[in-house]
């Protein structure tokens, strides 16, 4: 009798328990459902004041599906490399360069066209440096930029303190001058005065000007294409000099590297062990497609990012067509927001997807109202601006990323607020760090000087992937250390 | 809270990672797994659901099992059984 009562008491507590479960998850939806009509009533409502407002919600959009997708997927350049190198992990780097590929196939009729909004950048060793800082500080910091954004609308606070750190590091690194003069060397700021920039940039006071008007600005700004000798806006530069020798290639030859090294003997074994015989190229071919396939949502992720990118800039590129300007300086002149323009009336307006300046820029904006002076340099100055946050394209870009992440955590249920710890937090002021200084050096970070610049057939791209790789392989090694002797002394007292 | 492992019982483990982020889950379940004897099970508990997606793919390339995933107020209790 006893035991029946026991166990009725203990169905009830278990019904109880599902019941309040279940009910969580309803108020879960909710709140994403809610976050779907606050974006949607923004996009709305800022069109009926005024249709400019369209051009802020191209960016809103595609930054929610970005942020869907890198939810969704658990997409995470940070851990493409750093996966490979701590626990031989390859999902994530096929689901990186799957994105990449699909996004040069559907860029490349883009660029081709002439429509493309994409600028190649100045290529140089000093983009493999920047790659490693870069590395070094997503291992760390335990994300890359774009994943700290979709964490944080996963409720991770260590991914918002992250971002916090990234952010300052790179509005102050901007700026610095002063004693960090010292370090810059004299032909830089030589052949930074030549450049002839307008007085208020003082470019001689600043590393980062000197670095960019006197060494990274001298490099050519190369594609695959103009190397071949190609016009890159053309059907040839496109597609063959971009597109396969620039992607098709060298990613087809990355991803048979990590099948050798990181896939192709688990794959062998785990056919033995089902009694099938694994030979020839049939066999090889077979253990390649497995890796690819290997995480569906990584590769759906994957997939659909690659072909929303490229469809961004060409949406983009058609609405600067439509309103008759090439940057978003103007459109906020027209809707009378011109606080914060650069001194030639631009604004960061990439076109595209992009993550750290607009970051950088928020904390700008901040200091500049606090009274620091931050248009005296070139990052702010000269080239971005420091728009009002609440206005700034990019912005809603990055705003709306988090809010898409939130909107698929809350429906499966993997939104939770992680609150940070000592140690955690630590690792995501450290990491942010290191990547805020390689995202200035790069001239953007996983996204803007990787993914983007890869994926559009730029040079540079690759050599920042190089450096970031090498980065992680530094921070990969760092936390092995760190991980052993913390874990050897928690299992000695289980005798292990 | 800071990582802890323990034993529950004689063969049994558990690994307790909550609150941290990647790769702090992924490097301490493949470091804890390599000193474990085979048909050991460890029990893991975390809560950072993208180093879910990397261990699940790190158990099944090692060769070991898993032989449980339960998820419980946003948290994830794993059983693997090492090979």
């Amino acid at each position: 009798m006893q035991q029946q009562v026991a166990s009725v008491a203990t169905a009830d507590e278990a019904v109880a328990k599902m019941t309040l479960e279940e009910e969580g998850r309803r108020k879960k939806r909710l709140w994403a459902q809610g976050l779907l009509g606050f974006f949607a009533f923004i996009s709305v409502g800022t069109y009926v004041y005024n249709e400019y407002y369209i051009y802020l919600s191209v960016y809103l959009w595609f930054g929610m599906i970005y942020g869907m997708c890198l939810q969704y997927g658990k997409f995470c350049f940070s851990s493409a490399f750093r996966d490979l190198f701590a626990i031989r992990v390859p999902r994530m780097l096929v689901g990186i360069v799957i994105a990449t590929v699909l996004f040069g196939v559907v860029s490349a009729p883009i660029t081709a066209i002439g429509l493309s909004t994409f600028h190649a950048a100045p290529v140089s060793s000093h983009a493999v440096i920047a790659g490693v800082f870069f590395g070094i500080g997503m291992v760390i910091a335990g994300g890359c930029a774009s994943s700290s954004l979709y964490k944080t609308g996963e409720g991770n606070l260590n991914a918002l303190i992250v971002i916090l750190s990234l952010s300052l590091t790179q509005a102050l690194f901007a700026d610095v001058g002063g004693w960090a003069n010292y370090f810059v060397p004299e032909a830089w700021t030589q052949s930074a005065l030549e450049k002839g920039l307008p007085a208020s940039i003082n470019v001689t006071d600043g590393w980062v000007d000197q670095y960019l008007a006197g060494y990274v600005w001298n490099s050519p700004a190369l594609t695959y294409a103009q190397v071949l000798g190609m016009k890159t806006d053309s059907v040839s530069g496109a597609f063959v000099g971009n597109l396969l020798v620039g992607i098709l290639i060298p990613a087809g030859l990355l991803l048979a590297l990590v099948y050798a090294l990181y896939w192709r003997k688990g794959y062998r074994n785990k056919q033995k062990k089902a009694g099938n015989v694994v030979s020839g190229l049939g066999g090889e071919l077979a253990g390649y497609w497995s890796m690819i396939i290997a995480n569906k949502r990584t590769a759906i992720a994957g997939l659909i990012l690659g072909i929303a990118c490229a469809l961004h800039m060409l949406v983009m590129q058609g609405l600067r067509v439509k309103f008759g300007f090439k940057n978003a300086g103007v459109l906020l002149e027209r809707i009378g927001w011109d606080y914060g323009l650069s001194v030639q009336g631009t604004v960061f307006d990439p076109g595209y997807w992009y993550v750290t300046t607009q970051e950088a820029q928020w904390v700008g904006w901040t200091l500049q109202k606090m009274g620091i002076n931050n248009m005296d340099n070139i990052y702010f100055g000269f080239v971005n601006g420091i728009p009002n946050p609440a206005i700034n394209p990019a912005d809603w870009m990055s705003f709306s990323l988090i809010g898409g992440a939130a909107i698929i955590a809350l429906y499966h249920d993997e939104f939770k607020f992680k609150k940070p710890t000592w140690e955690t937090a630590m690792w995501s002021i450290i990491g942010g760090f290191f990547m805020g200084i390689g995202a200035r050096l790069g001239l953007g970070c996983n996204v803007g000087a990787f993914f983007v610049r890869v994926a559009n057939g730029d040079c540079s791209g690759w050599l920042f992937g190089l450096g970031m790789a090498g980065g992680a392989y530094l921070g990969v090694q760092f936390f092995n250390w760190w991980t052993e002797k913390k874990l050897a002394k928690e299992m000695e007292s289980c005798g292990l | 809270m800071g990582m802890k492992f323990d034993k529950t019982d004689e063969g049994r483990y558990r690994l307790n990672v909550n609150g941290y982020v990647c790769p702090h889950p992924q490097i301490y379940t493949k470091k804890a797994l390599e000193k474990l004897a085979s048909g050991d099970i460890l029990e893991l508990i975390f809560d950072n659901p993208s180093s879910g997606e990397s261990i699940e793919q790190m158990v099944e390339n090692d060769g070991n099992e898993l032989v449980e995933q339960k998820k419980e107020s946003g948290q994830f209790i794993w059983q693997i059984q090492k090979a």
